[in-house]
């Protein structure tokens, strides 16, 4: 184990009216590790997420991201800052692309930012100089790379819209990944996926945790990806942390039994 | 098919013609009548009873065959061309912009048609204008006219008061417009849709009350009038050159003839609404173009990416409101007098029908609703009382058979395949 952690969750607390959606919660995640947060419906896992990625500001705790620079305290950031200048990507549960554009435009906008400082805010673009075709060329590249890692590079012309399901979660992840996070959050990647889509999904995450050196904070409920692939588990019950260990200690631990999992064969599926 | 249902169907057709009639009475049923003294109010009860009559056995007849018909209008049988033929739509374009450079010069091309043509293609410039916000950046904006206006006035009042001419007020025209469009933007960049609608259109009036009430400054009601004409490099369009001036005839050694002024006039806006295409064209391969498309898919997805929010929906109402404000000072220099009149609220709904009816996004789309909406009625003067009404069966049709506009599809601004093939 990395002793710097990538990030720190420390006392957070979100309240909806009297609803304590995330309560007193703090845990860590390390880099290059995938860190997966599980728990019953309603636990908290998605308000935690919004949390992390600005969308929600909590009322209570810190947010901590550590950058090579320093530490970065997230809670104080605007949700386009936390994916700009802290370098935090995340998908939806409910997937959110830009479905009337195509698959290949949708991850260039992921790049807009460094786009946008190549075309002198689109200025350069606009008079034709070369320097933003150079960029625009690069940053077609990467999306390339990526289209051809979740195996959409065939389909890169066609509408995001049009995909079917699966292949519009690999591409949430690919777009994600766009923005060269240090942390990618996946709010269930493999909801809806058939047994195979979600093989190839484990794949997918274990390289871009091994291979680009990326922390991963994985909600999921599909227990074969969770116990599979994730290095830490965190499980949320009420919002508040009821374990947390590594995969083998999770699945024997009495509470999360008790609260989640119920009988240890259905965990194994 | 199903039995026929009587019951039903007397009961649609007399629910019908009661709420025929409910509307009848006031909008048919009364008139003011100008007898010699004084006027006085009549009443046309036998208006009211046949439009109650028409309607209601009309909606009986409707309810009686229903079960005929197919469920839902069927979708109209226009093939996309867009799609099919994808090169068609880069063809159409040109050939629509050569034309529009010959047409001055084309044998049956008089004052009039030239003329018409001018205004028309003010609306195709204020559609392509009002399509980077509605269309690209999908923010419902009712209140477009207001940046019409501003330009306008900012021409109108430079060029009497400060004497500027016409080439230099005009970028000050879209730089003022656009600073407006940044000043309603902040306010409004919370709301969207419907919200977003009903704000917008509140501030295109309070532009147009404000025109109409700050005598000192806009002269009021009145408006302002004696507006110069543009010049052509410091040459004159006028029968007798002022002093100091030459006149284009004169300098050319033509034939003084009011045509000219006319043609003049209708090559700067040929070539201002082709810059403004030109311009949307190039800006939505950039990035900034991108990222307004993005945040009318989903701006949640766009945050989540870094995108801010804030700057794009700003640049997007100030790039629209520039295009708005060229449009209105050049409207302000061929009419040569203009007042809070020109710029009511059903300019803006002419305005976003055109971008709705031609296909959000649509750059061609926007130039065929425009010859439908605003050329056809020129041409049909004399149906002029018929317009709204006409505009409002072209909208519920487009509605039903083309939901999403005459030309609907979009093309990628970036492609793999190309490359691949290339
Ligand atoms: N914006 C909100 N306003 C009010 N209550 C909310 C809001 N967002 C979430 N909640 C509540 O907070 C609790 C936690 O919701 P959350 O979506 O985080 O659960 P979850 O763990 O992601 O569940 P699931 O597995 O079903 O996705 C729920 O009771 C939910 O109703
Ligand atoms: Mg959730």
């Amino acid at each position: 184990m990395s002793p710097t952690p990538l990030l720190q969750v420390e006392h957070v607390t979100m309240r909806f009216g009297g609803l304590f959606a995330v309560n007193d919660l703090s845990f860590t995640a390390r880099p290059r590790q995938i860190t997966a947060i599980i728990g019953p419906n309603g636990a908290g896992k998605t308000t935690l997420f919004n949390c992390i990625t600005g969308f929600y500001k909590p009322q209570v705790g810190r947010i901590t991201l550590h950058q090579d620079q320093g530490p970065v305290y997230l809670e104080r950031l605007d949700d386009f800052d936390i994916a700009k200048k802290a370098r935090v990507g995340r998908t939806f549960q409910n997937i959110r692309l830009f479905a009337r554009m195509s698959v290949l435009e949708n991850l260039i906008v992921a790049q807009h930012n460094a786009l946008m400082r190549a075309s002198v805010f689109s200025l350069a673009g606009l008079l034709g100089l070369a320097r933003y075709s150079k960029a625009e060329k690069l940053g077609t590249d990467k999306a390339r790379y990526w289209l051809n890692k979740v195996g959409l590079l065939h389909l890169a012309d066609e509408d995001a819209g049009s995909l079917p399901y699966g292949s519009q979660r690999r591409l949430e992840i690919a777009r994600a990944m766009c923005i060269d996070p240090l942390l990618l959050c996946l709010d269930e990647p493999a909801a809806g996926l058939n047994p195979r889509e979600s093989q190839e999904l484990n794949t997918l995450l274990t390289g871009i945790r091994d291979e680009h050196g990326i922390g991963l904070l994985l909600i999921e409920h599909d227990m074969s990806v969770v116990m599979g692939i994730s290095d830490w588990v965190v499980v949320l019950d009420y919002g508040r942390k009821i374990a947390a260990g590594n995969p083998a200690e999770i699945r024997a631990d009495e509470a999360v039994i008790r609260a989640y999992l119920g009988e240890p064969d259905e965990a194994e599926a | 098919m199903a039995a026929v249902n009587l019951p039903r169907a007397l009961r649609d057709g007399v629910l019908g013609a009661v709420v025929a009639a409910a509307l009848a009475l006031p909008m048919l049923g009364f008139r003011l009548v100008d007898s010699s003294q004084a006027l006085t109010l009549g009443f046309r009860f036998d208006w009211v009873l046949w439009a109650a009559l028409v309607v209601g056995i009309g909606r009986f007849l409707l309810s009686l065959s229903r079960d005929a018909l197919p469920g839902r209008l069927p979708a109209l049988a226009l093939p996309n061309w867009g799609e099919r033929f994808p090169k068609a739509r880069l063809y159409l374009g040109w050939g629509l912009a050569g034309f529009a450079i010959v047409l001055p010069f084309l044998p049956f091309a008089d004052r009039s048609l030239v003329d018409k043509a001018t205004l028309v293609l003010i609306y195709v410039m204020l559609g392509w204008g009002l399509n980077i916000v509605v269309g690209l950046a999908g923010l419902l904006d009712l209140g477009f006219v207001a940046f019409y206006a501003v330009g306008a006035y900012s021409y109108a009042l430079l060029a009497t008061k400060l004497d500027l001419s016409f080439w230099l007020c005009l970028p000050l025209a879209g730089l003022f417009a656009a600073g407006f469009g940044v000043a309603l933007g902040f306010p409004v960049l919370r709301l969207r849709g419907d919200y977003l609608a009903i704000v917008t259109l509140g501030f295109g009036e309070i532009v147009r009350v404000i025109l109409q009430n700050w005598q000192d400054f806009t002269n009021g009601p009145a408006g302002i009038s004696a507006i110069p004409r543009p010049t052509l490099f410091g040459l004159t369009f006028t029968a007798n050159a002022p002093a100091g001036k030459t006149t284009f005839a004169d300098y050319f050694g033509l034939e003084f003839s009011g045509d000219h002024r006319v043609i003049f006039l209708y090559f700067i806006i040929l070539a201002l609404a082709l810059f403004t295409n030109l311009f949307t064209l190039r800006i939505r391969r950039l990035p900034i173009g991108r990222a307004w498309e993005a945040l009318r898919e989903d701006e949640i997805a766009c945050r989540s990416l870094g995108l801010n929010p804030t700057t794009i929906k700003l640049s997007a109402f100030a790039t629209g409101a520039m295009f708005a404000g060229f449009a209105g000072s050049f409207f302000a220099t061929r009419q040569g007098f203009i007042s809070p009149e020109s710029f009511t609220f059903i300019e803006s709904a002419v305005i976003l029908a055109i971008v709705v009816l031609g296909g959000m996004g649509s750059q061609i789309g926007v130039v065929l609703a425009a010859l439908l909406l605003v050329g056809l009625p020129e041409w049909f003067r004399e149906l002029q009382q018929y317009r709204m009404l006409a505009f409002g069966g072209a909208m519920v049709l487009i509605m039903l058979w083309k939901p999403s506009g005459l030309l609907s599809h979009r093309a990628p601004t970036i492609r793999l395949g190309k490359e691949k093939a290339a």
